[in-house]
């Protein structure tokens, strides 16, 4: 790349110029760009919009697809089954805790990680390939294996942990289910929180970090009050895209113990309705319920940690 | 090759405020010119202009007596270096230089020879295979302009091409620019914040502000009859000196005591109160080495030094003074417009080297009274200015004109600069 | 670098070995352990004496028809759902990086909507759509919202790669006398051609990885990828599965990303990171 230090002078010309009053050329340049972002803009709608606004309107209908003749009208007693129904909080709560433990033991892990991957010198290709495969591998693939691992009968985990009878079943009771859970899914996806991360911790200066050890910073304190909070954003942006991820859980529910012990997540939940009882109704009701818990998290989390979307969206 | 005329150009974005208001400049066939100023002062857009990179509001733009208001940046046949040099970092130095060739079309053995040429001029032969990532930036800065002068282009357009290099090797290729100017004639237009710069290439030199055009003359005569105290104040380093001054018949009052002028000075001069005075730093002297005959009281003070820089041969002596608040105002604002800073208001002088004056010397300063200009406070315009070495001085008030954009701009979108973030 | 570090860092590195290769190494080594030690239950990590079964498991997997045909559906639906992706992608990221038109924002801001989009909500609705166009359970009706889904991260990576490309690479194209597409073709595509890469990978394992819409909208082996066919291996219930056929098909279906992640590692990386983070 050449040297690209722009004058300020410069890229006030240059940016100012995207600005420009509608021009022929600039309002040619906004036909080109509408073009071009249209096909992108049809089929994210068309998967997304259309299908969330016909999940809408089946919500209000009694709608299955067992007896399709019968749908009629019932306005918002969809909804009031599932708020009234303590099946739909207990999977809201069930993932709501997943949500939060993964994505805690996974900033954790996952900034331990990067910080190994910032400063090894040495094997730095071998680390960064076998870090892609926990990303790259199938979470059903995941799943599988943790559960086998898991298997009283035929695992390893029971073995090998020393306060652990051999014959634990780790699927027969709740909490020790959706610890089995959480492992595949912590297993799988730290390796992206600690890429992210990584990129976070690239950003922070060196020259900053010297400084901070002239000014007689010990380890900590330059970790909690130089590194960290220069990758706040990083570190934002990470935990919002896994909690929103990790609040979609599903595959390794459904591999690992089918909902079985009340591990059921939202997600599953909705899944069962539709897909394999056809409750096309009911189903839409918690595809909507879900949908706008989704947009609640993120608000949540955009609003606590004020985490800063425009440079999420590089707007910066 | 051809001239370029410029007439009335005016350039505004969707803001509405003119970044280049009301321009005209004419470059003759091979003229070297220069378009200077300090930052967002528009001389980027009018090369851009030039070019074709960037619409015209309003005006004409006459490339070798065609208009060329709506043609594509191809259709203009001009060559431009860029700031960071733009070069392709996908191809060799040798396909860079040939881009222009192969977009045109040409036959292999043609681009051959003539980026063997180009490569030959500019000394560029061992780097041909290299890609552009492996090259120095005096290298890199080369091949563009390799680029440029590959085919034979209407005119040459150069922004900012040296402000990524190192001082020395800034200098090196300064005379390498000239020197490949001089040697091929070509219309050329290069835009610097440097007045470094503008003064040792240009064949005559544009000064914008804001937008403005304030003067269009040779360096000589920028230097020597500069029309207004932006001017004044933007070319020359160390900057001309800008005191407060009242002037009584052909006497003028400094704050370190009065200094009589050429009557015919004095008289561009007369029936106003406070000016403001211009002494470049070298029209100063230590009374004690100038020829006696040229001292008389008339052309000398005292004053107390407060900081000497010697360099060897010659030396920088730096005396305090206090201005009265309209002055300083009108000083303030020009220190912000030239991009600087004003910390005091100080008055340099430039000494001989034999000069034995030292930190804290009430010393005896000699001051060449013919070389002092007036300027008038309001306007900030040159009174004195010899309007026939002058070049030419755009009328009405250019700029005051500069200033009322400029706040009308700041004032819409504080900070100025961050006006588009 | 102090002792201390040194070593903290060489265990560090350990540990990271150790976690992401452990239950690869424990998928491999489950895929060779016998169907009878299975079983009879046949606990530890490695098979134990006598309950090895060689390649068995994998001439197994590879003579099911159904797996084969998963496998087939998997690798055809993904590519195309990545060539079109990326095709889509990339004139929507140039836009997005390069022009300014209205409606740039809402792009930006329904791709965001869509990354964090919870799919399961959608497959009510879309197992519905699907079947009155006729598509359910075929390979356009897992192709379109891959495609879709895909799009998000396509676009993000994509235009933190065109950002990085200097405006003045392409005006300077133009006024070396290049048409905008040639401007296009000759200096941008190029430049950016690593960017593509980049979103190809990823998509191509989004593609592959996804579960959700690979069970609900499909019904058979017509177009079930591989994801729902493992799933699906032999009866629904969890706790009495053929472990090591499964573990054998899994090993094989982890093949190609390993192939991927070997080959294009940096590429990865660099493109995770800008895509994530700067964008």
């Amino acid at each position: 790349m050449t040297h690209t230090t722009v004058a300020p002078d410069d890229k006030r010309d240059v940016r100012r110029a995207d600005k420009a009053a509608a021009s022929d050329r600039s309002k040619a340049e906004n036909r080109l760009g509408m073009r071009l972002v249209a096909p992108a803009i049809f089929l994210m709608l068309l998967v997304t919009a259309f299908p969330m606004l016909r999940a809408i309107y089946l919500s209000v209908f009694n709608y299955s697809l067992t007896a399709p003749d019968d749908r009629e009208f019932v306005g918002l007693s969809n909804y009031l089954t599932a708020l009234t129904d303590s099946l739909f909080w207990e999977t809201t709560l069930n993932t709501v805790f997943i949500m939060v433990v993964t994505v805690a033991i996974e900033l954790v892990i996952g900034f331990a990680f990067a910080m190994v991957m910032h400063r090894v010198i040495f094997a730095r290709g071998v680390i960064r390939t076998s870090i892609l495969i926990p990303y790259g591998i199938i979470t059903v693939v995941s799943g599988f294996a943790w559960q086998f691992a898991f298997s009283n009968n035929n695992g390893f985990v029971n073995a090998w942990l020393p306060f652990v009878e051999d014959n634990f079943n780790w699927f027969g009771e709740y909490g020790s289910a959706m610890a089995a859970i959480m492992v595949s899914e912590i297993w799988k996806t730290t390796p992206f929180m600690s890429l992210l991360l990584l990129a976070g911790l690239a950003q922070v200066s060196e020259d900053m970090l010297e400084a901070a050890k002239v000014d007689g910073a010990t380890w900590w304190q330059r970790l909690w009050k130089v590194i960290l909070p220069n990758m706040r954003s990083a570190i934002m942006v990470a935990v919002l895209f896994r909690a929103l991820d990790a609040y979609r859980i599903f595959d390794n529910i459904f591999v690992m113990t089918a909902g079985a012990q009340g591990t059921e997540s939202i997600s599953f939940l909705t899944y069962r309705q539709v897909i394999e009882q056809f409750q096309l109704g009911i189903g839409s009701a918690l595809s909507v319920l879900l949908f706008l818990s989704v947009l609640l998290i993120a608000f949540l989390i955009v609003k606590i940690f004020r985490v800063d979307l425009a440079a999420a969206r590089q707007e910066g | 090759m051809a001239g370029i005329e410029m007439k009335n150009i005016v350039k505004k974005y969707g803001d509405g405020f003119p970044a280049v208001n009301d321009v005209s400049i004419d470059v003759e066939e091979g003229e070297f010119l220069i378009l200077v100023g300090p930052s967002g002062c528009g001389k980027s857009t009018l090369l851009r202009m030039i070019v074709g990179l960037e619409d015209i509001t309003d005006g004409d733009m006459i490339i070798g007596g065609k208009r060329v208001n709506d043609l594509a940046p191809r259709e203009r046949n001009l060559s431009m270096v860029f700031q960071n040099y733009a070069l392709y970092p996908h191809l060799t130095v040798y396909e860079n230089i040939a881009f222009p060739l192969r977009l045109a079309g040409k036959s292999d053995s043609e681009v051959d020879q003539k980026v063997r040429e180009a490569s030959k001029t500019l000394e560029l032969d061992e780097h041909l295979e290299r890609k552009p990532g492996n090259l120095s930036g005096g290298q890199r800065q080369r091949v563009a302009m390799g680029r440029a002068i590959v085919r034979d282009a209407e005119a040459f357009l150069f922004d900012e091409p040296l402000s990524n290099l190192d001082a020395k090797l800034r200098g090196q290729m300064r005379t390498e620019i000239a020197r490949l100017q001089k040697r091929l004639g070509i219309t050329t237009v290069y835009v610097t914040h440097d007045q470094t710069e503008a003064m040792t290439l240009g064949d005559r030199v544009a000064v914008l502000k804001r937008g403005v055009l304030q003067q269009h003359a040779t360096p000589r005569e920028l230097y020597e009859n500069p029309a207004n105290l932006f001017v004044a104040g933007f070319i020359g380093s160390p900057p001309m000196n800008f005191l407060p001054a009242k002037v009584n018949g052909d006497s003028v009052e400094l704050p370190f005591g009065t200094v009589k002028i050429p009557a015919d000075k004095a008289q561009k001069a007369q029936g106003k109160d406070l000016l403001i005075a211009g002494i470049r730093p070298e029209h100063f002297e230590d009374a004690s080495v100038v020829d006696p005959d040229r001292v008389t009281d008339e052309s000398t003070f005292t004053a107390k030094v407060d900081v000497v820089e010697w360099l060897g041969n010659e030396a920088y002596a730096y005396v305090p003074f206090e201005a009265p608040p309209e002055v300083q105002q009108q000083l303030q604002q020009l220190e912000r417009d030239l991009d600087g800073e004003s910390l005091r208001t100080q008055l340099v002088v430039s000494l001989d080297g034999a000069s034995r004056i030292r930190e804290g010397d009430e010393a005896t300063i000699w001051v060449d009274v013919r070389k002092m200009h007036l300027f008038d406070p309001a306007t900030g315009d040159n009174l004195t200015m010899d309007a026939a070495n002058a070049g030419i001085v755009p009328g009405g008030n250019t700029m005051a004109r500069a200033e009322q954009v400029g706040q009308q701009q700041d004032g819409v979108q504080p900070g100025g600069s961050q006006a588009t973030a | 670098m102090s002792t201390k570090n040194k070593i903290g860092i060489v265990i560090g590195a350990a540990l990271i070995l150790l976690w992401c290769l452990l239950p690869v190494a424990w998928i491999i080594s489950l895929s060779f352990k016998s169907q009878e030690a299975i079983t009879n239950g046949s606990p530890g990590f490695l098979p134990s004496e006598g309950g090895g079964a060689g390649w068995q498991n994998y001439r197994d997997v590879l003579a099911d028809d159904q797996f084969l045909r998963s496998i087939l559906n998997s690798i055809g639906i993904s590519l195309i759902a990545t060539f079109l992706s990326v095709v889509i992608a990339t004139l929507a990221a140039y836009a997005i990086a390069r022009l300014e038109f209205t409606g740039k924002k809402f792009v930006l801001t329904l791709a965001l909507v869509i990354a964090m989009f919870p799919v399961v909500s959608l497959v009510g609705p879309l197992f519905d759509m699907w079947r009155t166009f006729g598509i359910y359970d075929t390979w356009p009706g897992l192709i379109i919202p891959y495609m879709s889904f895909t799009l998000p991260l396509a676009i993000w990576t994509l235009s933190a790669f065109f950002r990085e490309i200097p405006w003045e690479m392409e005006q300077a194209a133009q006024v070396d006398g290049a048409t905008s597409w040639q401007a296009f073709r000759k200096v941008i595509v190029p430049l950016a051609a690593p960017g593509v890469f980049t979103a190809a990978i990823l998509t191509f394992f989004f593609a592959w990885n996804d579960f959700v819409f690979g069970i609900s909208l499909t019904s058979t082996e017509n177009a079930r990828p591989i994801p729902a066919a493992l799933s699906f291996f032999v009866g629904s219930d969890p706790f009495n599965r053929p472990a090591s056929l499964l573990a054998a098909g899994a090993v094989v279906s982890t093949i190609p990303i390993i192939v991927i992640v070997l080959l294009f590692q940096r590429k990865i990386v660099a493109g995770l990171t800008s895509g994530a983070v700067k964008g």
